[in-house]
């Protein structure tokens, strides 16, 4: 069954064509893969996709209903949260607030419950501080709850945002390139972690990703963006194999010589 | 054992203090000793319990004690309250949210000219009858209706200033204060609305409901005499509400999202939160403190002008939030007290020492330069005239050694 539905979905800047009638489909218990080159459009169709920005032309269907035109947080509560390229974390607030802010949509209480503190409140803050903490222990950030994030090395950042992303309970996580800038080691300790989220804690993954070797581990399928249209799709064995890819990422001819090797 | 050391060591300095403060009544070292009894209670190591105690020990008993032998520390104590109340609004606006807000003031005066208009016989100028002024109850009706006022405003504000940023939202929220203040200093017709630049008086105080209870107990104290205290209370209450407020929201999802959309807006919106409806909420919370202030200031004032509400009073409450440390509650009660304390306290008792000085008529005779009568001393170096100097120094010093505040947010507390 098909949790999220691309038609058509085009995006100008001006004169540049960033998304070019896009069409792409995830499905229940899957982790899809979108790669290409620099400035293929792969955040872009983030962007549109999470309400940043408005699609010119085309439909964003989740579980059958229409995403266009929401705004980015009532996106986030109909089930898509993601986590950035650039780390975007609240630099000035602790680990366990930060994940805790993704929990904003979920948590529903009154001003007045919140001044008066009641039983209520009480034990919604309770439950979420310990749903916060195991999201901080499941990432590997256990006893770091009361740093600054700022404080957080490169790599934990990045764990700290995707625990963050799960704080907001999606169905659907979109990482935007989450191991960049990782080691061999790290990167595969957060494949094992998008693996055992499956299922448990979301229905499907979306990734950019430029490290093939995630990308070929653990995908089901893969899409290839170029110059803001879809050029490939299919299981990372077919993708890896399609002249239009290699072409894409290597320049003209190189197919050829791919082939003559 | 060891552990109650510290507090019997502050138990003394509070008695010492204010046994100094008691018998000296007009010496402003005394007092200022005994002020910076509640910071060392602050820093205190000791149960949040104890700690409780001795602020309330102070706060509720000693300093209303010493007030009633000299009416200006409850005048200073007021003060530091009507500030303290106006920097933990602003907090909220510029540390929470992270909205530079050059017109604080503007949400003040509105509160301040609501009770002035209506607690005073101003109203009848526009409204025929004659009711007015109203009873002094009504003082705590307005006090209340100030609070949906404010709110309302600082919405009105903001809905259309939202989509500003930074700098550009900080020019336009000064073009608003300076609209309001020009408002009520020009409405004074064809409508008497303000009564223009020439202020408001006399303005209703509120009612001394007590006086009865206090006359049955066989305490005969006069009117005159029981207003500063009844003001210092009052103030003290409207602050401890403040406290209260804003703490239980800093630490709630409100809270959160307000921190989290000055750390990054569009990561928070990203995790679920409606940004427009929280920097709304933002400007609205903060505007009633401020505007509930106001009518608090207005009745404790009498007279009301323009005058009080000028950009300065708007730069002198962020600066007070900026150097007790943005975002920070203890800070901004911190940086509201220094501040007003140093410029009603240190600064004149400093110019009151040079006039004594001066008058001694003592000549100094320093080597090399020959000596130097002391009634020389221009009547221009009076530290209360340069005020405003004293103050950017000590900004341009804490923003080169400590740019985060005196209290920055702890990290600590809250797990």
């Amino acid at each position: 069954m098909a949790l999220l539905e691309l038609r058509d979905l085009s995006k100008r800047f001006g004169g540049l064509q960033a998304l070019d009638r896009v069409n792409l489909t995830v499905d229940d218990g899957m982790i899809a893969s979108l790669i290409g080159p620099n400035g293929a459009g792969k955040t872009t169709l983030f962007n549109t996709l999470t309400g940043l920005y408005a699609p010119d032309e085309g439909e964003i269907e989740f579980q059958n209903r229409s995403l266009v035109g929401l705004k980015p947080d009532k996106i986030t509560s109909a089930g898509i949260s993601r986590t950035f390229q650039n780390i975007r974390l609240f630099s000035h607030m602790t680990v366990l607030e930060n994940v805790l802010v993704g929990m904003h949509s979920h948590l529903h209480l009154r001003l007045t419950e919140i001044i008066l503190r009641t039983k209520n409140c009480q034990l919604r803050e309770e439950e979420a501080r310990r749903r916060a903490t195991e999201l901080i222990e499941l990432t590997g950030l256990a006893g770091r709850e009361g740093e600054w994030a700022h404080q957080l090395s490169y790599g934990e950042q990045r764990r700290l945002e995707i625990a963050r992303a799960l704080a907001a309970q999606p169905k659907l996580l979109l990482l935007d390139e989450p191991t960049a800038g990782m080691n061999t080691t790290e990167a595969q300790s957060l494949m094992a972690l998008f693996k055992q989220l499956i299922g448990s804690y979301v229905r499907a993954i979306l990734l950019i990703e430029h490290n093939m070797r995630v990308v070929m581990g653990i995908s089901h399928r893969v899409h290839v963006l170029d110059y803001g249209e879809k050029i490939a799709e299919g299981h990372p064995d077919e993708v890896r194999q399609d002249p239009r890819v290699i072409e894409a990422y290597l320049g003209q001819g190189a197919w050829v010589e791919h082939a003559q090797r | 054992m060891k552990g109650s050391v510290a507090p019997i060591g502050v138990l003394v300095y509070i008695v010492v203090s204010s046994v100094l403060a008691y018998l000296h009544p007009q010496s402003v070292l005394a007092f200022l000793l005994f002020e910076s009894s509640l910071l060392l209670i602050y820093y205190l190591p000791a149960q949040p319990k104890m700690k409780f105690i001795l602020g309330a020990m102070v706060l509720l008993v000693l300093l209303p004690i010493l007030g009633f032998i000299n009416a200006y520390y409850l005048e200073v104590a007021v003060q530091v309250g009507i500030y303290v109340a106006l920097a933990l609004g602003l907090n909220i606006v510029v540390g929470f949210v992270g909205l530079l807000n050059l017109g604080f003031v503007a949400f003040y005066a509105i509160g301040a000219y609501l009770w002035a208009i209506f607690g005073s016989p101003q109203a009848n100028e526009f409204i025929a009858g004659g009711f007015f002024p109203l009873a002094p109850y009504w003082f705590f009706i307005f006090l209340v209706f100030s609070i949906v006022v404010g709110a309302m405003t600082g919405v009105l504000l903001g809905l259309p200033v939202l989509r500003l940023r930074g700098d550009y939202l900080a020019v336009v929220t000064l073009g608003f204060a300076e609209v309001v203040r020009a408002l009520v200093n020009n409405l004074d017709k064809p409508i008497n609305f303000t009564n223009g630049p020439k202020g408001i008086s006399p303005i209703e105080k509120p009612p001394l409901f007590f006086q009865p209870a206090l006359e049955f107990f066989g305490a005969q104290i006069a009117a005159a005499k029981l207003y500063p205290l009844y003001f210092y209370f009052l103030v003290l209450f409207l602050v401890l509400i403040i406290i209260f407020v804003t703490r239980q929201l800093e630490d709630s999802r409100i809270g959160r999202a307000w921190k989290a959309i000055r750390d990054d807006e569009i990561a928070a919106a990203a995790m679920g939160i409606p940004v427009v409806r929280m920097k709304l909420l933002g400007f609205a919370v903060g505007a009633s403190f401020a505007s509930a202030v106001g009518v608090l200031f207005a009745a404790k004032q009498v007279f009301i002008n323009p005058e009080s509400f000028t950009f300065m009073e708007s730069i002198g409450v962020l600066a007070m939030v900026i150097l007790g440390g943005m975002g920070s509650i203890p800070g901004a009660i911190l940086g509201a007290t220094g501040v007003t304390i140093l410029n009603l306290q240190l600064l004149k008792g400093l110019s009151l020492w040079l006039n004594s000085v001066r008058q001694s008529g003592a000549v100094l005779s320093l080597p090399f330069l020959g000596s130097f009568a002391l009634d020389q001393i221009p009547v221009q170096f009076e530290p209360a005239k340069y005020e405003r100097m004293v103050f950017g120094l000590i900004l341009i010093v804490m923003m080169i050694f400590r740019p985060q505040g005196i209290l920055p947010p702890r990290q600590d507390k809250r797990n």
